[in-house]
């Protein structure tokens, strides 16, 4: 790469941590495993961590969410997977991926040995896969979470999707809860696309949750308007991007209200620092960048820049005191 | 076959020139660190719209020609069409404006180790890619042969260019404006006979690459295609740009064409099945019942 004039400036991953720099406790918790920062990627937004390297390294994100993994290879669906909305955009990819094998046998390793924390999301058909996913998964070397993707639909309940039962949320998060080694926090990924968000949370975490990662994408639509018919092969899909941040913000604010000491990992639509503390305050110790990766590559280390610097404008000596600061009855500040 | 690697950066890019040429627009971008690296056939991400836009997903584009000597320190050259609000977007940019572009992306064109003799196939703005590719092949010794075709002479791009370079040039349009009325295919055979054609370039529409695949394979001469496919991020991470293609052992995978693509042999892209998914792919639903 030649030597970049001061204008157009090749973009370079910042230093981690420039003494000159005042520095501040970005540190924060997952359950029972601490995370370096509150900025991780999101499930499905940044593949296993490899392409992202190349724009900066993945190890300076507090963890690397991986793409849903299933037991077998998937191919997912037709083609359109993907429509642009005001935004946001749909996406009907159909978890597609290689299946738990190849993922323990490349993707895993490739992370450890890069020294980048993994949070593993898993999904499944059925109970049993997602506790055979937790069991494979056991001991794996750089395995720092996990996170199940609830928003499946359940084979054996006619395709109802999981993140919409308690009953069947909490099942798949006791198997896993079941299958997973004491350290390893099992985080379940819940879905706004129901009636209360909350009682899905509290069945989640009365199962054996030791956190919970919010939102998942909303079910959407879109019409193309001279062929008259669904722009996507698969119909309907998930509405992500800075559209959706409201409604993250929303339920985030809920489940801390209900759960207060339940650690959250939220998303949906953040784009800048200001985004990610937005979802701090509402109660989220960590925030996962999704949708504004595919416009910027390097998203998650300037969001990271950003929030650090959005703290140190407000005060926050340390992030972990920006959460839920919302929720706070003191009127006076 | 041989094929160099790159590896992608994110500059903050500025607009040198813009021109109308017919139906398209040409826009030379200052990048750094991008030219350097391209091969012919690979393409750049431009961020559309501004820093606060609505419009959040990157716009591919083929890289036409870059030039990484001079006083800019590295250009990069595009041709597009302005069709929706990302490309009009684009379309409205003066010099000096701010372009975010993250390139060299995907997998360039295979180049033969020895010199061949090589047609090169475009249609409308998909001719972009193979003017750098045709220097390059006849710099290594290798003939050109380049097929041009349209929906009319203005959508029709490069045909100075290919005269400059080419053995000769065939030219067709869907209206008969320029060239022969009709399509590539019709006059590929023939034009691939007097050549002597040992591996056909191809990049434009899918169903014209599908037909070029079968003129070739009928011919038993290899052909490389470069795709389009609709891309939310270009970089490999989001899956949305995949098309069924057989590998070596003849299993079919839904592949990325931003990573593995947009070249991809003719023989190997499963033409007629793009937009779904087959039952015999890897991981397919039915395969798995
Ligand atoms: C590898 C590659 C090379 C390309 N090279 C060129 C080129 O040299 N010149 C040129 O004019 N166009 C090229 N295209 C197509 C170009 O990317 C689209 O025309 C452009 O994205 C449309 O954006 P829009 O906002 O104007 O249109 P919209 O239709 O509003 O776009 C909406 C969304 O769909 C995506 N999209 C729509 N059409 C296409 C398409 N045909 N291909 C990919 N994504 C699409 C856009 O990226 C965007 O996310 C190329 C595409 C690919 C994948
Ligand atoms: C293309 C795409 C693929 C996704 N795949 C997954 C997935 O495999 N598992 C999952 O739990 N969430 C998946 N998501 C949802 C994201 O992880 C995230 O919850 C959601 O997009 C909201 O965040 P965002 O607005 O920052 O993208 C996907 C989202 C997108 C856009
Ligand atoms: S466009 Fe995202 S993987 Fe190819």
């Amino acid at each position: 790469m030649g030597g970049p004039v001061a204008r157009f400036s090749v973009r370079t991953v910042p230093a981690p941590e420039r003494t000159a720099e005042p520095r501040y406790d970005l540190a924060t918790r997952l359950a029972s495993v601490e995370l370096p920062n509150p900025v991780l990627t999101a499930s499905g937004c940044a593949a296993a961590g490899r392409e992202l390297q190349q724009f900066f390294d993945v190890a300076a994100l507090g963890a690397v969410v991986t793409k849903s993994i299933m037991l077998e290879p998937r191919s997912g669906r037709a083609t359109p997977r993907m429509a642009e909305t005001p935004s946001g955009m749909l996406n009907s990819i159909g978890l597609q991926g290689p299946g738990i094998d190849a993922f323990l046998a490349h993707d895993l390793p490739w992370l450890h040995e890069h020294g980048a924390r993994a949070v593993v999301s898993i999904a499944g058909g059925s109970v049993e896969e997602y506790a055979e996913l937790a069991g494979r998964l056991r001991g794996a070397a750089g395995l720092a979470a996990l996170e199940v993707n609830i928003s499946c639909p359940n084979v054996a309940n006619r395709g109802l999707v999981f993140a919409c039962d308690a009953g069947a949320a909490a099942a798949v998060v006791s198997a896993v809860r079941a299958r997973t080694a004491p350290g390893v926090p099992v985080f379940a990924k819940l879905s706004a696309d129901v009636t209360d968000i909350v009682a899905i949370a509290r069945a989640c975490v009365d199962a054996g949750a030791d956190g919970l990662s919010m939102i998942n994408t909303l079910l959407g639509m879109a019409l193309d308007l001279d062929t008259m018919r669904p722009v996507l092969a698969g119909v309907t899909g998930g509405l992500s991007g800075p559209a959706i941040k409201p409604v993250a913000v929303r339920c985030i604010w809920q489940v801390h209200a209900a759960l207060p000491d339940v650690p959250i990992i939220g998303m949906g639509g953040v784009r800048s620092g200001l985004d990610a503390l937005e979802l701090m305050l509402a109660g989220a110790c960590a925030v996962s960048v999704g949708t504004a990766v595919f416009g910027d590559p390097g998203a998650p280390v300037r969001v990271l820049r950003e929030l650090r610097e959005a703290l140190s404008a407000r005060g926050f000596g340390r992030a972990a005191d920006a959460v839920g600061y919302a929720h706070r009855t003191d009127r006076t500040t | 076959m041989t094929e160099a690697t790159s590896r992608p950066v994110q500059v903050h890019g500025e607009v040198l020139t813009t021109r109308r040429v017919g139906a398209y627009h040409h826009l030379s971008l200052v990048a750094p660190g991008i030219a350097e690296q391209t091969r012919p056939g690979q393409f750049v991400a431009l961020a559309v719209g501004g820093p606060d836009t609505a419009l959040l997903l990157r716009r591919a584009f083929s890289i036409y020609r870059v030039s990484s000597t001079g006083v800019y320190g590295g250009t990069v050259e595009i041709v597009f069409a302005a069709r929706g609000p990302g490309t009009e977007w684009l379309a409205r940019q003066q010099p000096h404006s701010p372009v975010d572009v993250v390139g060299p992306l995907g997998r360039p064109f295979a180049l033969p180790r020895e010199p061949v003799s090589a047609t090169l196939v475009g249609g409308g703005y998909g001719s972009a890619p193979l003017f750098g590719l045709a220097e390059t092949l006849r710099s290594r010794g290798s003939r050109v042969d380049f097929v041009l075709g349209a929906g009319s002479e203005q959508r029709l791009f490069g045909a100075l260019d290919a005269k400059r370079m080419a053995s000769t040039v065939a030219i067709t349009t869907d209206d008969g404006s320029t060239g022969l009325r009709g399509r590539v295919t019709d006059v590929l055979a023939q034009v691939m006979e007097r050549a002597g054609t040992d591996v056909v370039y191809a990049c434009g529409p899918m169903a014209m690459l599908q037909a070029v695949s079968r003129v070739c394979a009928d011919r038993g001469v290899t052909a490389q295609c470069a795709v389009e496919e609709s891309m939310a991020c270009g970089i490999g991470v989001c899956m949305t740009c995949v098309l069924p293609v057989r590998d070596e052992d003849g299993m079919t995978r839904m592949v990325r064409s931003c990573v593995e693509g947009p070249v991809f042999r003719g023989e190997a892209v499963r033409w007629e099945d793009v937009g779904t998914v087959p039952d015999d792919t890897y991981g397919a639903p039915a395969a798995a019942h």
